[in-house]
């Protein structure tokens, strides 16, 4: 499996996507800079910053980035075959392939969202530690829907895209039932379960809905992904 | 992993008994296409070509073989297990597949030694360096692939699909774009490999490429099993037919006459362009045309074959297995 995650890992980091991974980041981290020059690091610009550029916009990018990244270029170029003509279990690669884009999500997500809160507030009110285990659950579930999203469809990022910036940003805000089906919302209740600033209005989604649905569609993405991959069909392209 | 061993033959070791690809009744449709109908067909060691027009159904039939389509109907299998949704076949298949297919950000070796661990072969750079060797690529394996001609790149498939020595290796058009140098060489390696006793099945729409390297040709028109023999036997088929001739002269009508007096002429006509005759006796006609114009005194310009495209060879075929 070594093999396998290490070639995901090169297809991801080797191709021009892997600057967009780099520029979300540093860009969270220097508004954070930024604000903290202003002379506005307290904790409600840093929930701002965390909820709004952090989890609502950074996350979602990098999830769709990451997820498909790992197996979408494959699939459209027909590499995939070189992995899937092996004794290989097919849902070990899915698994695989989610570890990879979960690992990434980790590294380019939670860790500079810690960094980022950190830098506006320290440690205070638990938003630093908060934003990034939420960036973390979050990235989860983001990676596998958008790694299956790779598989089943050839416009994963299209409607990723859509997802995340229709879905999840427009209809979610003037719809509040919406919310319960938005990744990023889960992502906010898990981060308000470490806060104990008075900034944080209660998320609409409840922490155990939350964990629960993060769960599922992670698990169920990832499983998905494996039997579709299972059934892989090249095409007749005669 | 069993085998039946035949009557008087000690069953060899598992890892190269030979295998046997079956297809029974296989059909495969696309919607209202029907892109294979009904084939029924035993790969046996050796080497097969799988020849064909484009279009004929040939990938869509590899594909099924190499556990990368499910078939609509009837049933592929690898010595009697299905090879649809069954990952371990791969251990004793190789497949080169017609698309790139490779990571042009590896090096040929990288690419080659992965295929190897993904095989989880005990000594995997040690088999990655043999079948670098067997495609005569160990030059240039510290090279990314992305830098490799058509034909390097090809010959880097077939070292990735055959670093675990399987006993079967499937090829999908696998000399399309080689200079002529590599694919001598690559032609060579398939012969060789057959001789070895690996039952290898190449496809291709060239019937001059099969002719030279497979023992048993397999012969698919509009996605239907049309032929199935040696390379005598389907070259035979294929002269043996009525070919139509296009024919310029001093003197058509005069020509036209003198060749429908004999029985290697079928039917002759007059048009446009000029005298249109079919040869019943494809060697004895082009006998008795010179011959027959230069007793009547008329000067022959031009003879040109009419249907001589692959196409109309191909549905010729098919017409006469219909039968």
């Amino acid at each position: 499996m070594s093999t396998v995650a290490g070639i995901s890992y090169r297809m991801v980091i080797g191709r021009r996507r892997i600057w967009l991974m780099v520029l979300l980041p540093a860009g969270l981290i220097a508004l954070a800079v930024l604000l903290r020059m202003l002379g506005s690091a307290d904790e409600r610009s840093a929930l701002m910053l965390m909820q709004i550029f952090g989890v609502g916009t950074m996350l979602p990018l990098l999830g769709l980035i990451a997820g498909t990244g790992v197996i979408a270029p494959e699939i459209d170029d027909g590499t995939i075959v070189h992995l899937l003509s092996k004794p290989i279990s097919r849902p070990a690669i899915a698994i695989t392939k989610f570890g990879v884009a979960a690992s990434l999500l980790a590294l380019f997500g939670a860790l500079p969202a810690f960094a980022a809160a950190y830098l506006l507030v320290g440690m205070e009110a638990g938003i630093a530690f908060g934003f990034a285990v939420g960036a973390f659950a979050g990235g989860l579930a983001y990676a596998a829907l958008f790694l299956l999203l790779g598989v089943i469809t050839k416009h994963a990022v299209a409607i990723g895209i859509a997802y995340a910036l229709i879905w999840e940003s427009v209809v979610g805000v003037f719809v509040p039932g919406a919310r319960n089906f938005s990744i990023q919302q889960w992502a906010q209740s898990v981060a308000f379960q470490f806060n104990t600033s008075g900034f944080f209005t209660k998320p609409s989604v409840g922490i155990g809905f939350a964990l629960i649905a993060i769960a599922v569609v992670t698990v169920g993405a990832v499983l998905w992904a494996g039997q579709r991959l299972r059934s892989f069909t090249l095409a007749g392209e005669e | 992993m069993t085998t039946t061993a035949t009557e008087g033959v000690t069953a060899p070791p598992a890892t190269t008994a030979p295998a046997r690809i079956e297809l029974r009744q296989v059909s495969r449709w696309y919607g209202n296409v029907v892109a294979v109908n009904d084939v029924t067909m035993t790969i046996g060691p050796g080497v097969t070509g799988l020849l064909g027009p484009n279009g004929a159904g040939k990938s869509t039939l590899l594909h099924m073989m190499a556990g990368f389509l499910a078939p609509s109907n009837g049933s592929v299998t690898l010595d009697d297990r299905p090879i649809w949704r069954n990952h371990d076949v791969y251990r004793s298949i190789g497949l080169v597949p017609e698309r790139e297919a490779v990571y042009g950000f590896l090096t040929g070796w990288q690419f080659v030694l992965s295929s190897a661990k993904l095989h989880r072969l005990p000594d995997a750079a040690e088999a990655a360096r043999r079948a670098l060797t067997t495609v005569e690529m160990l030059d240039a394996a510290e090279r990314r692939i992305e830098t490799y001609s058509k034909g390097m790149r090809q010959r880097v498939k077939v070292a990735a699909a055959m670093v675990h020595d399987p006993r079967v290796l499937l090829l999908d058009e696998p000399f399309n774009g080689m200079d002529p140098r590599q694919r001598l060489h690559l032609m060579d390696l398939v012969r060789q490999m057959g001789a070895a006793g690996k039952t290898i099945l190449f496809s291709s729409h060239i019937l001059e490429e099969v002719e030279r390297v497979a023992q048993q040709i397999e012969v698919l028109v509009a996605g239907r099993h049309a032929a199935s023999g040696d390379f005598r036997e389907i070259r035979r088929r294929m002269t043996d037919r009525p070919h139509l001739f296009t024919i310029r002269s001093s003197d058509d009508r005069a020509l036209a006459a003198a060749l429908i007096a004999d029985p290697s002429s079928g039917a002759v006509s007059l048009t446009e362009n000029g005298l249109q005759a079919q040869a019943v006796d494809f060697a004895r006609f082009t006998r008795l045309l010179p011959r027959v114009a230069k007793s009547a005194g008329i000067h022959v310009w031009q003879v040109a074959p009419a249907d001589e495209d692959l196409e109309s060879v191909f549905s010729y075929l098919i017409t006469r297995s219909a039968t």
